[in-house]
C-alpha cells in the first residue's frame, strides 16, 4: 500500500505539473490571440479589405466635338465586340470552330484566342473579334444557342463623320503610351484613347472626363461577388467649334487636287469658319492602328497629307506682305500715301539690280497704285526708306511671324519676320539687300496661311483679333466671340484705309492684278491681294535670257500662289487666305479659289448664324470707326 | 475487508451510467456545438458540413458511452493486442494506403477512410499505461525496464515519420513522453534525452522532405512567398486579426466566405470563430477547451489505479496536443502541421477517434475504484 501511495503521489504531482504547463501554454496562445486580434486588429482588418475589395475605374464616355451649328464632327460609335467566356462553354475549340463557320477566324487568330483563354481565369472574357458590323453581330446573336460562351458587348470607338475633311482641325485619338499611363490611371482602362492632334489633343482633358470608381467585392480567385459602391464618373465635355462643317467641306472640294490650304475667318472676332488643308487623311485609322503601307504612303507623299499646312506650313508671303510694308512706311512717315515713286522696272542698290515683276516698269505710282499693281520697285524703295525694324514691328502687330497665343490647336508654327537684331544674333550683318527683298515678302520672311488670314482680318477691322476654333465648352460660350473682346490696333484707321483702298483696287479697279477675284454678286465687293512667292532663286542669266517662264518649271520648283482677301469691302466680315503650293501665280491659281470660297461664305444661310453679319464696319467695329470717305478713286 | 469486498462487486449498467461524468459530456457537446456553428458558417448553411457534423458527433457520443461501459480491466487486457493491430495498420498504410497531399496517411477499411496514426496514439497510450500499471517506484528506476516501452513508442513514431507526417510523429513522441513522465520516469533521464535534441533536429532538417522544409521556411518568413507556401499562414492571420475584439458577425467573415481561407472547414476552422466572433469568441472556445483538458486530467488524478490514471492522462494530453498544435498553427506560432481542431473540424474518422479516446477516459472515470487482480510483479 505504501508503494501505491508513493506511486500515486508522484503521479498526482507530475499530473499537476503537466496541467500547469498546459494551462501556461494555452494562456500563451490566448495572449497570442490578443496580440493578433486586438493589438494588430486594425492592421489585419485593412489587409482583409485589401483582399476582398477591388476598386475598378469606369471609363466615362469621351466628349463629342461639334461644329458651330451642332453637327457632330467627332462622336462615339458603339464598337460591337464578340467575347468568349471560357467557363460558359464545355469545349472552347468547338465553340471557336462554330464561330469561324459564321465569321471566319484564321488559324493565327484562333491560336491567339486559345492562348488568351489559357492565360486568364475562366470567368474573364477574352476578345474574339471587334469592330463587328451590325450584320455580323446579328448573325452571331441569331446563332447564340450554338455558340456557348460567346458574348457580344458594345464597347465604344471614336467616329469622325466628316472623315478626312476636318481631320487636321479635329485631330485624332490613339491608344495611350507608357508616358500617358503614368499621368492618369484612367488611361489604363481598355479602349481608352488619348487625343494626339488637333482639338482632340488641345482639349483632351475636358473631352476625356473623369473616371468613375466601382468598388467590387472579389473572392480569392478574383471573381466578382458583388458591387459595394459605385461612383459614376464625369462624362467628357462636348466641345463646340467655330468651324462651319458645310463651309469646310466646300473649301476642301474647291481645293481639288492641289496641295493647298485655305483659311476663312470671321474677321470681327477671329472665329475660324474653315481651315482646309489638302490633301488630308482618315483620322479614324489612328484609333485602331495605322497599317504600315498607309503610313509609308503618307510619309513619302511630297504633299505631306499629315501636316496641317494652314497652321504649320511656312511660306514666303510674297506680295501679300506689301500691306504690312505700306503700313510701316506710313507709321514711320518714310513714305506718305500720296508720295509717288517711279518704277523703271528695276532698282539698283550698289552693284545689285532688283527687278520688278513687270519688265517695262510701272512708271510713277502712289501707295494705292503700288498695291493695285503690286509694283515690286515701289515696295523695294518703300522698304529701303522705312528700314527693316519698323516693317517687322508692324508685321508682328498684324499677326505675321509671331505666335497667335489664343489659337487653340496644338499644331502652330511661329514663322519669321526678321529684325536686324535677329540676323546679328545669328552672327551675320544685316545687309541693305535683305531689307529690299523683305519689301516684297521674300528673303527670310516666312508665315503661315492662318497668320495671313489673321493679318487681313486685322487690316479690315483695325482690331487685334486672334483666330480660334473653340466656341463652346460644355455649352458655355468661350470669351473672344464678340468684337469688343479684341483691342484696337495702334494703327490709325486712315493709314489702314489707304491699304484697304489699294486692296479694293487690286480686285475691282480696271487693270488690277487680280481681276479673277471679283465677286460675281453685285451686292458684295471683295478687297484682296495676290502673292506669288519664289521657292528658289531665279538666276540673272536666266531672267535676262527672256525665255524664263516659271510655269514651265518642275512642280516642286514653281512659285507658291497666294491670295488674301476680305469681304464685304464696305462692312468687313470675313477674311480669307489661300495658299496653293507651287501654283505659280497667285492671281490665277489662288484668287479664283478665294473668290469662290468667299461667295460660299457670304451666301451660306444667314438664318443659321449665331450672330447676324454686321451691316457696316461702324457696327462691327465701333471703337475703330473709320473716317468719312473710305473709297478713293483709283 | 468489508470495504474491499464492496469494491469488488461488479457494477451494473445503471450504476455505471450514473457514474458517467455528465458535466464532462455536456462540455463535449458544447464544443461540438461550436463546431456546428463554425461549420454552418463555413458551408454557408447546414449543408454540406454542419448537419453531417452533428450526425457524426451523435454517433461518436454513442460510441463514447458504449466504450465507457466496458470494464477498464478488459481494456487493459486488450491494450497490447490493440497496439499490435494499430502497428499492422500503419505498416499496411505504408504499403497500400493512398496518397493524400503528398503523404500516405489514409487507408480504407470497409469503405471507412481512416488515418491509422490517430488510432495509433490511443493504442500507444493504452500499451504504455498497461506496461507501467504495476511498475513500482523502484522498478521505474531500472533503465532496462524502460527499454521495451521506449521501443514500443519508437516503432509507431518511426512509421508515422515515414508516411511522411512530421507533425503527427512529433505529437506521438511527445504523447509517449508525457506518459513516461507521469509514470514516474526519473527527471534526469528526460534531461539526458532532451540534450541532443538540437543536434538531432539539425541532422533531421537535412533529411526532411522539401515540403516540410518549405513549411518551416515559410513559417519563419511568411511574407517572403505570399502567394505560395506562406499564403495559408498569412490568410489565416488576416482572418483572425481582422475579427478584432468582437468579430464581424456570424456568417459575415469576408476571409472565410470569399475563399481566402484555405481548408477553412478542416484545419483552419478556428479562424472562422476568430473572424466572426472576435477575441471574445476565440477566448471562450479556448476556455472551453481548457476545461475539457483539465477535466480529463482531474479524472486521471481521482482514479485509484495506475492504469486508469495513465490512460486518462494520456488521452487528455493527446487532446491538449491536438488543440495546442492547431491553435498555434492558425495563429502562426508554429509551422503548419495539418492537425485539425478536435470536435470542431469537419472530418468523420478523426471525430470518431477522438470520441473513442473520450470513451476510454469515461471508462476510467466510471471504473475509477475497481481493483485489479494481484499482478505478477510486485
Amino acid at each position: 500500500m505504501r508503494r501505491e501511495t508513493r506511486r500515486s503521489g508522484v503521479f498526482t504531482r507530475r499530473a499537476l505539473l503537466l496541467m500547469g504547463g498546459q494551462v501556461a501554454l494555452l494562456g500563451g496562445l490566448g495572449f497570442r490571440l490578443y496580440q493578433l486580434q486586438v493589438e494588430d486588429g486594425a492592421k489585419y482588418a485593412t489587409l482583409a479589405n485589401d483582399n476582398r475589395i477591388n476598386a475598378r475605374l469606369i471609363a466615362p464616355p469621351r466628349g463629342r466635338i461639334l461644329d458651330r451649328f451642332g453637327v457632330p464632327v467627332a462622336a462615339n460609335r458603339p464598337n460591337w465586340r464578340a467575347l468568349l467566356v471560357s467557363e460558359q462553354t464545355d469545349d472552347v475549340r468547338a465553340t471557336l470552330a462554330t464561330f469561324s463557320r459564321i465569321l471566319p477566324l484564321d488559324g493565327h487568330e484562333q491560336e491567339r484566342i486559345l492562348r488568351d483563354v489559357r492565360r486568364h481565369r475562366s470567368f474573364i472574357p477574352v476578345l474574339v473579334r471587334e469592330y463587328l458590323t451590325w450584320e455580323e453581330m446579328a448573325r452571331i446573336e441569331a446563332n447564340a444557342p450554338d455558340l456557348p460562351g460567346i458574348v457580344v458587348d458594345a464597347g465604344s470607338t471614336r467616329d469622325y463623320p466628316l472623315g478626312s475633311q476636318l481631320a487636321h482641325v479635329v485631330g485624332y485619338v490613339a491608344p495611350p503610351n507608357e508616358h500617358d499611363l503614368a499621368e492618369d490611371p484612367l488611361l489604363s482602362l481598355p479602349g481608352i484613347r488619348v487625343g494626339r492632334s488637333g482639338v482632340e489633343k488641345y482639349h483632351d482633358e475636358a473631352l476625356r472626363g473623369r473616371a468613375g470608381v466601382e468598388q467590387l467585392e472579389v473572392n480569392a480567385v478574383g471573381r466578382v461577388v458583388r458591387e459595394l459602391s459605385r461612383q459614376e464618373g464625369v462624362p467628357g465635355e462636348d466641345v463646340g467649334l467655330t468651324i462651319d462643317a458645310g463651309l469646310q467641306q466646300a473649301a476642301l472640294q474647291r481645293l481639288g487636287d492641289e496641295s493647298a490650304s485655305a483659311v476663312v475667318l470671321d474677321c470681327t472676332n477671329g472665329e475660324v469658319l474653315a481651315l482646309a488643308t489638302n490633301p488630308s487623311f482618315d483620322p479614324s485609322l489612328f484609333n485602331s492602328g495605322v497599317p504600315q503601307a498607309q503610313w509609308d504612303a503618307w510619309m513619302h507623299d511630297p504633299r505631306h497629307p499629315l501636316m496641317n499646312k494652314a497652321t504649320r506650313g511656312l511660306y514666303a508671303p510674297g506680295s501679300t506682305f506689301k500691306m504690312a510694308v505700306a503700313l510701316a512706311a506710313q507709321a514711320t512717315g518714310a513714305v506718305k500715301p500720296t508720295d509717288r515713286i517711279f518704277c523703271p522696272g528695276y532698282l539698283d542698290i550698289g552693284k545689285t539690280r532688283f527687278h520688278c515683276w513687270k519688265k517695262g516698269g510701272h512708271g510713277s505710282l502712289d501707295m494705292r497704285g503700288g498695291l493695285k499693281n503690286s509694283c515690286d520697285v515701289f515696295f523695294y524703295e518703300t522698304a529701303r526708306r522705312t528700314g527693316i525694324d519698323p516693317i517687322s514691328a508692324m508685321s508682328h502687330q498684324l499677326g505675321l511671324g509671331v505666335d497667335l497665343p489664343k489659337f487653340d490647336l496644338p499644331e502652330q508654327r511661329t514663322g519669321l519676320v526678321p529684325t536686324r537684331e535677329w540676323r546679328i544674333a545669328q552672327g551675320h550683318p544685316w545687309n541693305i539687300g535683305d531689307t529690299i527683298v523683305s519689301g516684297i515678302g521674300q528673303g527670310y520672311i516666312s508665315v503661315t496661311p492662318l497668320q495671313l488670314a489673321t493679318y487681313v482680318a486685322r487690316i479690315a477691322t483695325g482690331r487685334a483679333v486672334q483666330p480660334h476654333v473653340t466656341r463652346l465648352m460644355a455649352g458655355v460660350t468661350q470669351p473672344g466671340g464678340r468684337p469688343e473682346d479684341w483691342p484696337a490696333l495702334s494703327v490709325p484707321d486712315k493709314n489702314l484705309q489707304v491699304v484697304r483702298d489699294g486692296m479694293w483696287q487690286v480686285v475691282n479697279a480696271p487693270h488690277g492684278t487680280a481681276p479673277l477675284a471679283k465677286l460675281p454678286d453685285p451686292r458684295w465687293e471683295m478687297a484682296g491681294k495676290t502673292g506669288s512667292a519664289q521657292v528658289r532663286n531665279v538666276s540673272r542669266a536666266l531672267r535676262d535670257s527672256g525665255h524664263f517662264n516659271s510655269a514651265n518649271l518642275p512642280w516642286g520648283y514653281r512659285p507658291n500662289a497666294l491670295f488674301v482677301a476680305y469681304a464685304p469691302y464696305d462692312a468687313p466680315r470675313y477674311a480669307i487666305s489661300v495658299v496653293v503650293e507651287h501654283g505659280n501665280a497667285g492671281a490665277e491659281a489662288a484668287a479664283p479659289i478665294a473668290r469662290d470660297l468667299m461667295m460660299q461664305t457670304l451666301t451660306r444661310d444667314p438664318a443659321n448664324r449665331t450672330q447676324p453679319p454686321a451691316q457696316r464696319v461702324a457696327e462691327a467695329v465701333p471703337a475703330a470707326a473709320p473716317d468719312g470717305s473710305r473709297r478713293s478713286e483709283p | 475487508m468489508q470495504q474491499r469486498l464492496s469494491r469488488e462487486r461488479p457494477l451494473d449498467l445503471g450504476t455505471k451510467l450514473l457514474r458517467v461524468d455528465w458535466i464532462y459530456v455536456l462540455l463535449l457537446c458544447a464544443l461540438a456545438g461550436v463546431g456546428y456553428v463554425a461549420l454552418y458558417s463555413a458551408g454557408g448553411g447546414p449543408a454540406p458540413y454542419a448537419t453531417r457534423h452533428v450526425m457524426r458527433f451523435s454517433a461518436g457520443l454513442v460510441l463514447m458511452l458504449g466504450v465507457a461501459m466496458v470494464d477498464i480491466r478488459v481494456i487493459q487486457r486488450l491494450a497490447w493486442p490493440f497496439y499490435g493491430v494499430c502497428v499492422t495498420l500503419l505498416v499496411a498504410v505504408a504499403r497500400f494506403g493512398h496518397v493524400g497531399k503528398g503523404a500516405q496517411r489514409w487507408i480504407d477499411i470497409g469503405g471507412l477512410q481512416m488515418q491509422p496514426s490517430e488510432l495509433m496514439k490511443i493504442a500507444l497510450v493504452l500499451a504504455l499505461a498497461s506496461w507501467f500499471h504495476r511498475a513500482s517506484w523502484e522498478r521505474m528506476g531500472n533503465p532496462l525496464f524502460l527499454v521495451p516501452p521506449v521501443i514500443a513508442t519508437l516503432i509507431p513514431v518511426g512509421l508515422i515519420l515515414k508516411e511522411p507526417n512530421l507533425g503527427t510523429a512529433v505529437i506521438t513522441a511527445m504523447l509517449g513522453a508525457s506518459v513516461f513522465f507521469a509514470a514516474g520516469v526519473r527527471w534526469w533521464k528526460f534531461v539526458l534525452l532532451a540534450a541532443p535534441v538540437p543536434l538531432i533536429a539539425r541532422i533531421a532538417y537535412t533529411h526532411l522532405h522539401g515540403y516540410q522544409r518549405a513549411r518551416i521556411e515559410t513559417f519563419l518568413h511568411p511574407e517572403s512567398d505570399p502567394l505560395g507556401a506562406g499564403y495559408n499562414i498569412i490568410q489565416s492571420k488576416i482572418a483572425l486579426g481582422s475579427g478584432g475584439m468582437w468579430g464581424k458577425g456570424f456568417m459575415h467573415g469576408t476571409q472565410a466566405h470569399l475563399d481566402f481561407l484555405p481548408e477553412k472547414q478542416t484545419d483552419f476552422i478556428y479562424t472562422i470563430v476568430g473572424e466572426e466572433f472576435g477575441l471574445i469568441g476565440t477566448l471562450a472556445v479556448l476556455g472551453l477547451l481548457c476545461l475539457i483538458i483539465l477535466g480529463g486530467m482531474l479524472i486521471a488524478v481521482r482514479c485509484r489505479h495506475q492504469f486508469g490514471r495513465l490512460v486518462a492522462l494520456g488521452i487528455s494530453c493527446n487532446f491538449f496536443l491536438y488543440v495546442f498544435v492547431n491553435i498555434a498553427m492558425v495563429t502562426g506560432a508554429i509551422p503548419v502541421g495539418g492537425v485539425p481542431m478536435p470536435l470542431v473540424s469537419h472530418g468523420g474518422s478523426a471525430l470518431l477517434t477522438v470520441m473513442l479516446g473520450f470513451g476510454l477516459l469515461m471508462s476510467v472515470h466510471v471504473h475509477r475504484d475497481v481493483e485489479f487482480s494481484e499482478s505478477r510483479d510486485t
